[in-house]
């Protein structure tokens, strides 16, 4: 025990004579929270939509009414007004304006006889996100202008009333709980894995390997080690993310414990994930070679930044293996939703039953020699 | 006196009983230590005995460290046994541990942790209750002399503070037996020198034994006791310095520098009496081994004289342990492929 606690010793006094290797294990993934929070998250303001108006009649002056709505209010588009159609066509094409609505003649006559009226919007669908911004905004115009002048008094369609649990969440919030989880598997990748093999590479571990400690000290130990410097990491992305991104729940007590939890098992499975990968590994080149490829393979598929449900059968698969998905979705009930222990409990199972069978494969790997 | 190879100790008429009467630190029989179909370590045998001070001598690639590992238990044995204090490596590793100290031949003590900061680590790792841990700590930073910079980081010491602090942790724990690797390499002489000093000092405030490794022939016949030459994973030579310059054909070496010297001038010095070998060294250098120094330089001067060849310069001396090493290995310097390891990882920055 002594001896296990002197590895965790000499570990924390390296971690916190390095304030370097903390920092950076911090600063990815609160860049990657601030930078795509504020990137992902906004709506299309002030887009360029062109306007053909070839009718040039009431009705067409109406749509030309609500464009004018938007640009005042929603600011979603600002109408650019042509006269060719040609020529907004390749305007669109060429990216000058980013949709074109063309009213084509006899529209307000069609209107008027109810005989099928059209417009047309043309749109650049290489950009699926704006296109379909605009297609949004363009068809509750549209619905709102084939809205009866009076209405019935008794509804005769099926009308659906959305009921929202939660108040409207901002996609760094959404972030959050994937960027707590990231910060944490930097810190095991960094202290728990390049650090690792870059002191069997100096000789660092041939010092311990003479002395009388057994293997299971040293086992425990390093991993004692990485799973505390990820904890550290944990709580203090925890706060700083929270504060950065409005989330008040971490201030709540009952929160508070289940986020410790979640913390510990989060760091505990990951570390030891950590070094069963690198258990046999002796280049220190290896754990730096691989870290992009378990970033994308872990953090990605774990539905930190987009939903589980979207993605094709095998990346379901990887998600329903991935220890990110359940840290990911542990986060997200405890510091959006306000579940309580609960609702996460499942989440922290998964993750002590990964942290065991990770270390239980690892141990009999880990050499006593050289 | 002669070395018995099999066994490793001295055979003398006046010294029979000496295996009854002094105990063994080391006893190393028979032992083999393969990768895959490379022998690295060939049935080596030797016994070091209690406080004496054993070198392990042996060209880049001959075997020394792997030997060193599998007495210190640092890599299992394909063959044979290694007891160290009594206490055989492969079946009781942890009390062979206790009773020994080990210096690496990388800098291994951690540089972001003070002096003190790595003693105290070690201290723990090899259960030194806490109470005596400070007093043992304290006086082996006097012993190497590291007391005033005990609270200094150690990547801010010099190469040669670095090694005294690594010969300060390895013997934190009071071990028996002492296992140095190479412990002056990549030292400036003037550090070389005061680890010598400092092992010497130590060695008369402790009864310890040392198995020391190295390249260094003086730091060997002035530290060592008795030597073991390794070559190809064998054990070639062992006996005490002085036998093992004795068994060395020749007892002075000429080393002289000719002008111009004709293709046959190696042949020709090789004639001169009492000369056992000829060895040119380029640049018109010759060193030579002879039986009679004084004679042979007589004898040489005339033949230059004679030949029309200037000598440029000229110096006579006594067999080194250098001498010793070419005789038993064949060259000074050899490269050969370091198996065990594939990978060293470069020094950090400003190390």
């Amino acid at each position: 025990m002594n001896r296990m606690m002197a590895i965790i010793e000499r570990e924390m006094r390296k971690f916190f004579r390095s304030p370097a290797l903390m920092m950076v294990s911090m600063i990815f993934p609160l860049v990657q929270l601030i930078v795509l929070g504020n990137a992902f998250g906004g709506k299309i303001k002030d887009a360029k939509l062109g306007l053909v108006d070839q009718d040039g009649g009431t009705q067409a002056l109406k749509i030309r009414e609500a464009f004018d709505s938007v640009r005042s209010n929603m600011r979603t588009f600002e109408p650019v007004y042509y006269t060719d159609q040609k020529r907004a066509v390749d305007d669109v094409r060429n990216g000058k304006i980013d949709g074109a609505v063309i009213i084509p003649p006899q529209y307000s006559r069609r209107v008027y006889e109810q005989d099928a009226p059209r417009i047309a919007l043309v749109v650049d669908n290489s950009d699926n996100f704006m296109s379909s911004t605009l297609e949004g905004e363009l068809t509750d115009i549209t619905n709102a202008l084939n809205q009866p002048t009076v209405s019935p008094r008794i509804l005769q369609q099926t009308v659906l009333q959305i009921v929202e649990l939660y108040p409207y969440i901002e996609y760094m919030k959404y972030l959050l709980p994937g960027s707590i989880t990231l910060a944490m598997f930097v810190s095991v990748m960094i202290g728990g894995g390049m650090l690792y093999i870059d002191d069997k590479a100096r000789g660092v571990h041939e010092g311990y390997l003479v002395t009388p400690i057994t293997k299971m000290e040293l086992v425990f130990g390093l991993n004692g080690a990485g799973a505390i410097k990820a904890v550290l990491t944990g709580v203090v992305i925890t706060l700083v993310g929270s504060l950065l991104a409005g989330v008040g729940t971490v201030f709540h007590l009952d929160t508070d414990l289940g986020l410790m939890v979640m913390i510990l098992l989060t760091s505990v499975g990951l570390n030891s994930m950590m070094f069963l990968m690198m258990v046999r590994v002796e280049d220190p080149l290896v754990p730096r070679a691989t870290f992009g490829i378990l970033n994308t393979l872990l953090f990605f598929p774990s539905g930190a930044i987009y939903p589980i449900q979207a993605f094709p059968w095998w990346l379901r698969a990887v998600a329903k293996a991935d220890p990110f998905t359940y840290a990911v979705h542990g986060f997200k009930c405890l510091l959006l939703k306000e579940t309580g222990l609960g609702a996460v409990v499942p989440d922290m199972i998964y993750l002590s039953i990964f942290a065991l069978a990770t270390l239980a494969v690892a141990t009999p790997l880990f050499k006593r020699t050289l | 006196m002669i070395a018995d190879l099999n066994t490793g100790t001295e055979i003398s008429p006046n010294d029979s009983d000496a295996r009854t009467t002094v105990s063994n630190a080391i006893e190393v029989e028979h032992i083999v230590k393969k990768y895959g179909d490379f022998t690295a370590v060939d049935n080596v045998s030797f016994r070091v005995k209690e406080g004496e001070i054993f070198g392990l001598l042996g060209p880049n690639g001959a075997g020394k460290s792997t030997l060193i590992r599998m007495m210190t238990t640092l890599i299992p044995i394909t063959a044979g046994t290694a007891r160290i204090n009594g206490h055989d490596v492969q079946k009781d590793p942890n009390a062979a541990r206790r009773a020994i100290g080990v210096i690496p031949q990388a800098l291994t003590s951690d540089i972001d942790l003070t002096i003190e900061e790595n003693l105290i680590i070690y201290a723990k790792l090899y259960d030194v209750p806490a109470k005596k841990r400070k007093a043992a700590i304290d006086e082996l930073l006097e012993l190497v002399d590291l007391t005033k910079w005990r609270n200094a980081q150690t990547k801010t010491l010099s190469g040669g503070m670095r090694r005294r602090l690594e010969i300060a942790r390895g013997l934190v724990h009071s071990p028996q037996i002492f296992f140095l690797d190479e412990p002056t390499t990549g030292l400036d002489p003037v550090s070389r020198v005061a680890v010598w000093e400092m092992l010497t000092n130590i060695k008369s405030h402790r009864q310890l034994t040392i198995l020391i490794t190295t390249h260094y022939m003086d730091e060997a016949d002035r530290l060592c006791d008795r030597i073991a030459i390794v070559d190809h994973g064998k054990l070639v030579a062992l006996d005490t310095p002085m036998a093992l310059k004795a068994s060395v054909p020749g007892s002075n070496v000429i080393e002289a520098q000719f002008e111009n010297p004709p293709a046959d001038w190696e042949e020709k010095l090789h004639q001169l009496s009492a000369v056992t070998s000829v060895q040119h060294e380029g640049a018109g250098m010759y060193r030579i081994l002879t039986g009679n120094g004084s004679k042979t330089t007589t004898e040489l001067v005339e033949l230059a004289v004679q030949a029309g060849v200037g000598v440029k310069s000229l110096s006579v001396q006594n067999t080194t342990l250098d001498d010793v090493f070419v005789h038993y290995t064949g060259r000074q310097l050899r490269d050969e492929l370091q198996k065990a390891y594939s990978f060293v990882m470069p020094p950090r920055p400003g190390m």
